[in-house]
């Protein structure tokens, strides 16, 4: 499949359509990383919400 | 009526006192206005083709600094919980907090255009078509100002957020005004068109803009 | 409503668990279809050459910066007027995303031009329209880091996504105004004229892959604000247990 003379164009194109797109995964994913993380510890350390502590559902 | 035009004349005389900002805003835009050849160079060929879009520029960056005032001051003094409790609607005490802005505010750079016109080698027709497109256009600045005023009320580091939200709303009133200006002047456009979108704008934001920011401050105070 | 079931957060993390697989797969097929039409199936344009790929991106970025906008609005009007818990959430997480669209738009408009136009940039209507919806976004993201309180900050925000939602087909028919105003005398037109069916094709999957990807990535990220403020209350929960006060 020929890109033609301005293929680099083309290329960079998908390239930082790419980038941009690994970039927003790459931050839900780590975010999601520290969130749990940070409950689990919290959870740990004997904080709980009420209505895990009252188990009834609003 | 009489609490309401107790509000006007109340703010009005507080726009008008030294810290007020009123003919700080005439100040801001000769300034502005005076700096700009200094960065294009004084052939005055091209400030003349540019001299419209100088004074609407201006205009809209002094419209824009002094609104920022127009929440925050009565916030810290207590005024604004007053006025969202008093029995008037709130959205016609900022229609009247907006039109002494206006008064002070606008209506000076409007009176400034027929002396910087000279500085920008305007001729009388061109500077006439300036001062009125302002006129029409700068109540849809206000308006649209008074919504990002509202929403920055509380914020005491707020800085440079008002006009980077405001901003992006007010680029129609600059398109329609700078092209009602060079129309006047002579373009290829009639000055009916961008002039009525002009006056439609201001309307339009007349209704919007207090609406939103009285549920702005509603929604901020709870 | 249906919506009201997911107002509880925990029925719709459950919900989110199960619904992600199927969203993950879905974007990423739909996407390998539609980079194969955009490489294989679709012709060079007469007149752009092989550049026109570009717009497979570019066009669909656009697009979905706008729907992204038009979502939040959807959500704004859920978190003023029917105080949808959630609401707020997914109109924080959209806010991002969307900002990213607009950037993607904007440098593939400007990779496209660089070849086409000899510039980097051109202030034609589409990339100007987007460049100040590109800003708005980044208002609006500002505005959101700005306010402490999440629930005041939501609102808020809410606020300012509904005037800018009033605002922006306001904008884009100015900047259409602009735009015909200042044309110089060759037409330049950024989006390819008769749009062929060997075209539209690919550029129709390429806007259904972005919108799943868009749903993907939102959904995920609800699920992060919904910890983050999982966490936030836990956090001072524990602040006020150590410091004697009780909640």
């Amino acid at each position: 499949m020929m890109l033609g003379p301005h293929a680099v164009f083309i290329v960079a194109a998908y390239a930082i359509a790419a980038v941009i797109v690994a970039a927003l995964v790459i931050w839900i994913v780590t975010d999601h990383r520290t969130q749990t993380r940070l409950l689990s510890e919290l959870e740990k350390s004997g904080v709980t919400r009420r209505s895990a502590q009252k188990r009834t559902e609003s | 009526m009489i609490p309401l035009s107790a509000l006007l004349i109340r703010d009005v005389r507080l726009a008008l006192r030294v810290g007020g900002g009123a003919l700080m805003g005439v100040l801001f835009f000769m300034t502005v206005v005076a700096i700009v050849p200094f960065a294009v160079g004084p052939d005055l060929a091209l400030l003349h083709r540019i001299g419209p879009a100088i004074l609407w520029v201006g205009a809209l960056l002094a419209s824009l600094l002094t609104l920022d005032r127009l929440f925050a001051a009565d916030h810290e003094d207590g005024s604004l919980d007053l006025l969202l409790m008093a029995r008037t609607p709130l959205e016609l005490a900022i229609v009247v907090k907006a039109l002494a802005h206006w008064l002070t505010t606008a209506l000076p750079l409007v009176g400034a255009v027929p002396v910087l016109a000279l500085f920008l080698d305007l001729e009388s027709r061109a500077a006439a078509a300036v001062a009125l497109t302002l006129l029409v256009g700068t109540p849809a600045l206000t308006c649209i100002g008074l919504i990002g005023s509202a929403l920055a009320v509380a914020l005491h580091r707020g800085g440079l957020l008002l006009p980077v939200l405001v901003l992006p709303l007010t680029v129609p009133v600059l398109i329609f005004g700078v092209s009602a200006s060079n129309a006047a002047i002579g373009g290829p456009v009639p000055f009916g068109a961008p002039f009525t979108i002009l006056i439609a704008l201001s309307l339009a934001s007349l209704v919007i803009g207090p609406f939103a920011a009285a549920a702005a401050l509603r929604h901020g105070a709870e | 409503m249906g919506l009201v079931a997911f107002a509880n957060p925990s029925r719709f993390l459950a919900l989110a668990e199960r619904l992600l697989p199927w969203l993950i797969g879905a974007t990423a097929l739909t996407f390998a279809i539609g980079l194969y039409q955009a490489f294989f199936v679709a012709p060079d344009d007469y007149q752009q050459g092989a550049t026109v790929r570009i717009m497979f991106i570019h066009v669909p970025a656009a697009w979905l910066g706008m729907f992204c906008w038009a979502l939040m609005s959807m959500s704004a009007l859920g978190t003023l007027v029917w105080r949808h818990p959630l609401a707020d959430v997914a109109l924080k997480t959209a806010a991002p995303i969307g900002a990213a669209f607009a950037a993607l738009c904007l440098i593939t408009g400007s990779l496209w031009g660089r070849p086409m136009w000899g510039t980097y940039w051109v202030w034609d209507a589409r990339l100007t329209s987007v460049l100040v919806l590109f800003l708005m976004y980044l208002g609006l993201i500002a505005l959101w880091r700005a306010v402490e309180d999440p629930s005041r900050a939501g609102r808020a925000a809410a606020i300012f996504t509904l005037v800018g939602a009033i605002n922006l087909p306001i904008i884009k028919f100015s900047v259409d105004w602009w735009n015909t105003l200042h044309q110089p005398a060759s037409v330049f037109r950024v989006g390819g004229s008769t749009i062929h069916p060997t075209i539209l094709l690919p550029l129709l999957t390429m806007a259904a892959a972005f919108t799943l990807l868009f749903a993907t990535l939102n959904l995920c990220a609800m699920r992060n604000e919904i910890l983050r403020r999982r966490v936030r209350t836990l956090q001072i929960m524990q602040a006020e247990a150590a410091s004697g006060t009780s909640p």
